[in-house]
């Protein structure tokens, strides 16, 4: 099931219906894809188990399923993956002196 | 039947540092990486300390001076593996019942001699029963995937 959040841009989607309850247009503002990418990335989602739609007058709002494993997989998935981003980052760091300075770190152009 | 797969996440990096180092930083330098959101305390973690060995635990120093000890070392085989409980329920609080626990084990792997690939693999997540979503709201934006995404960019 988490084959469905291995696309950056639908666990963008995810993430976004995952902080509240949104229709495709409110999502779609919110990425550079188009509505009907979205719409896509939407039915995958869905089909994973990971979000339930309802229809609220004409718009069709989408919330993530509260009961559902996958989503607690996909929550620790998502806490895991930075995670460990963050320790490889930590890691490949070289070994900090005893001492701190206040010297700011070397910038990067942008 | 259920395939151990479902009710487990499996996530992967790879480190340009010896097995050695990686096994240090992970276990003796948990909280340079940690999110410090990610916490049972109240007051900001200053240390995660790592009882290196067999039945020890997991204890998480506050800067207001008190402790929380959230997981029990399960195996502890340096620099190749190391498993520990995830002692936290759902709404982000200390599970004392063990039943109700799941695990973590991480494995560290020599690609190179300077570079290991680290596995790390939540397991047993049904054990914690149903209501992820007070746990989504008790740590706020623990959805951001922003690192994930500069990750993979």
């Amino acid at each position: 099931m988490l084959d469905a959040l291995g696309d950056p841009t639908r666990r963008a989607v995810f993430e976004r219906v995952a902080a509240g309850p949104c229709a495709v247009t409110e999502i779609a503002d919110g990425l550079p894809v188009s509505r009907s990418a979205v719409s896509q990335h939407l039915r995958v989602l869905k089909e994973a188990g990971l979000v339930r739609d309802t229809a609220v007058g004409t718009r069709r709002v989408y919330r993530v399923d509260p009961g559902a494993l996958a989503t607690l997989r996909a929550y620790v998935d998502a806490f895991w993956t930075r995670s460990l981003a963050d320790f490889a980052a930590a890691a490949e760091r070289p070994a900090a002196p005893p001492s701190t300075t206040d010297h700011p770190p070397t910038e990067e152009s942008s | 039947m259920t395939t151990a797969t479902s009710t487990s996440v499996v996530v992967e990096t790879e480190v340009g540092v010896p097995p050695e180092r990686a096994f240090e930083v992970f276990t003796s330098g948990m909280e340079t990486w940690w999110d410090p959101q990610h916490h049972l305390s109240d007051a900001p973690v200053v240390r995660m300390e790592v009882q290196p060995f067999v039945g020890g635990r997991i204890v998480d120093h506050a800067s207001d001076g008190t402790t929380c000890a959230w997981s029990r070392v399960l195996a502890w085989e340096p620099p190749a593996r190391f498993v520990f409980s995830w002692d936290i329920d759902l709404r982000w609080q200390l599970e004392p019942d063990p039943s109700r626990t799941s695990e973590i084990e991480v494995t560290f792997t020599a690609v190179s001699p300077d570079r290991t690939r680290v596995v790390l693999t939540h397991r047993h997540l049904d054990r914690h029963g149903e209501g992820w979503e007070a746990m989504a709201t008790a740590v706020g934006s623990g959805w951001s995937l922003d690192a994930y995404a500069a990750a993979t960019a």
